[in-house]
């Protein structure tokens, strides 16, 4: 079926005309891009469309540079990003750690079970009014909210992982006289680390979305308050502003990660892999 | 008795939690007792109020997540089957795809407005790349042989893509539509809960900020009940579909 095809083409051992041609595939991928944006620009330029429904895209470039020259946007991303990853950080660790208890010890797994079978699929972010009742609206009741909302994916990704692991490694360790702290750190973790890490590739744009919704209701600094209230002011400006400047964010961590996963799992055999997304 | 001793943790949880709330351990402004929360809950089914708003939840997420699974589906398998079309979109969906979807929020009220439309349009575009994607990468994991036996025999290429290609890609698509149905109750109650006029995202924030707090926990319970209760009817249904899978 040659017609089925990738989303990206395989990398290839680099010599100079290979380079060259990858240069050009990476503008090719480039291209689509470029034409949204240049068909962005015309849609708002030709006045179908009221600046308001959709502002021009070199206006919100340039709102986004004001922004930055006022430091406000230094601001913003710093604390949306504070908020989002040090919730990922504790939902990261705790995460972890239930899961590898759960995988461990039947009464914590007795326990938890059924909570987090019932707490995975529910829409936890309901429960935002109710942090912000016990928390307040600061960055403490943001942050529980993150974690509330990123720590399930971990916690089913190191369960599942460690339950694939395979029983003759454990075995073999064992037999030549590992210690159970030994197997865990050895071979239980290591060998889980994939999941794992598709746990924690899921949790972290889980993490922004939440952060971004809670500074959206509680107001205040951060890109998702202030872009609530450039929605107030009727600024449709910053609002696109806003859009762009949490796309950017998102693509960038998404990215970063993935980046993350191959470096620590050079030695998995899925790094022969062409990587998707 | 093995599903009660299952279950018994949450039955525990019910317990702790009205039994801290009667003796006082936390106050009963931040936390209500269950059965006041269960009482307000009744009221407000008698009222008629959890009924409106829930119809009103529920017929933002589901047309919306209907119209998501319909384009997305139909994107993703016109990527993996035309190589154009991939060259045109692959670069568009992963750049959009890892973008938060609640940033979409102000402006689909900037172009629909307060009520429905702007619910819907939200949680088609946050619910169609993830099936998009899904279908995508089912599609394109065809086997081979497959879609060369059915050309051989001598089946058309529409009927190769109907009969072949998708019954390959659905299991993936069904998983990522799985993903994109938790997406689209998370972006309904954030929608409802920063601007609607009603909805149950709504009325937890209209209950919330009148301090009625045991009729807040009841609804707060309630889309999380809801949310879990489509999870679980989505794979019984998910296990019928692929029925024929060994």
């Amino acid at each position: 079926m040659a017609r089925l095809t990738g989303i990206r083409s395989e990398t290839v051992p680099a010599t100079q005309p290979d380079a060259i041609l990858r240069g050009l595939a990476a503008a090719g991928r480039l291209a689509p891009i470029v034409l949204l944006a240049l068909a962005w620009e015309a849609l708002a330029a030709s006045g179908t469309v009221t600046p308001f429904q959709l502002p021009r895209f070199s206006a919100v470039l340039t709102r986004i540079w004001t922004d930055a020259i006022a430091d406000d946007l230094a601001l913003n991303t710093a604390l949306t990003l504070y908020r989002a990853l040090v919730g990922f950080g504790i939902a990261a660790v705790a995460g972890i750690l239930i899961g590898v208890g759960m995988s461990r010890y039947g009464v914590v797994r007795w326990l938890l079970d059924p909570i987090v079978s019932v707490g995975f699929p529910m829409p936890k972010i309901a429960f935002l009014p109710v942090m912000m009742l016990w928390l307040g609206v600061y960055d403490l009741s943001k942050i529980a909210m993150v974690v509330l909302d990123a720590i399930f994916p971990v916690i089913t990704g190191t369960i599942a992982g460690i339950a694939g692991v395979d029983r003759q490694l454990l075995w073999s360790a064992r037999n030549i006289g590992a210690t159970e702290r030994e197997v865990l750190w050895q071979i239980v973790l290591p060998a889980a680390s994939p999941q794992i890490m598709t746990g924690l590739q899921v949790a972290l744009p889980i993490a922004l979305i939440v952060a971004v919704v809670a500074e959206m209701l509680m107001g205040g600094y951060g890109l998702g308050g202030a872009m609530v209230q450039a929605s107030r002011f009727a600024d449709s400006r910053g609002v696109f502003a806003g859009i762009v400047e949490i796309a950017v964010v998102g693509y960038v961590l998404v990215k970063a990660m993935a980046l993350v996963r191959r470096r620590l799992l050079i030695w998995h055999q899925e790094a022969e892999a062409p990587s998707t997304l | 008795m093995s599903v009660l001793l299952r279950h018994l943790p949450l039955v525990l949880m019910a317990i702790a939690w009205e039994m801290a709330t009667r003796m006082g351990l936390v106050s009963q402004l931040a936390l209500p007792p269950l059965s006041q929360v269960v009482l307000a809950w009744i009221e407000m089914l008698k009222s008629g109020e959890l009924v409106a708003n829930g119809t009103s939840s529920l017929w933002r997420a589901g047309a919306g997540l209907g119209l998501a699974i319909a384009v997305g589906a139909a994107l993703g398998l016109a990527m993996a089957w035309w190589r154009p079309v991939n060259a045109a979109l692959g670069p568009l969906v992963e750049m959009l795809y890892p973008v938060p979807k609640s940033a979409l929020i102000p402006v689909t009220v900037l172009w629909l407005g307060f009520g429905d439309g702007s619910k819907i349009l939200l949680i088609f575009l946050g619910c169609m790349l993830p099936v998009t994607l899904g279908t995508f990468n089912g599609a394109r994991g065809s086997d081979y042989a497959l879609v060369w036996s059915a050309r051989s025999l001598g089946a058309n290429r529409l009927s190769v893509l109907w009969d072949v290609v998708l019954p390959s890609a659905l299991p993936e698509m069904l998983n990522a539509i799985r993903t994109a149905l938790a997406l689209a109750f998370i972006l309904l109650v954030s929608a409802e809960l920063i601007v609607a006029r009603e909805g149950l995202g709504y009325l937890i924030g209209y209950l919330g900020a009148n301090g009625t707090y045991d009729a807040m926990f009841a609804v707060v319970l309630t889309v999380a009940f809801l949310g879990f209760a489509a999870d679980r009817a989505y794979q019984a249904l998910m296990q019928r579909l692929l029925i024929w899978r060994d």
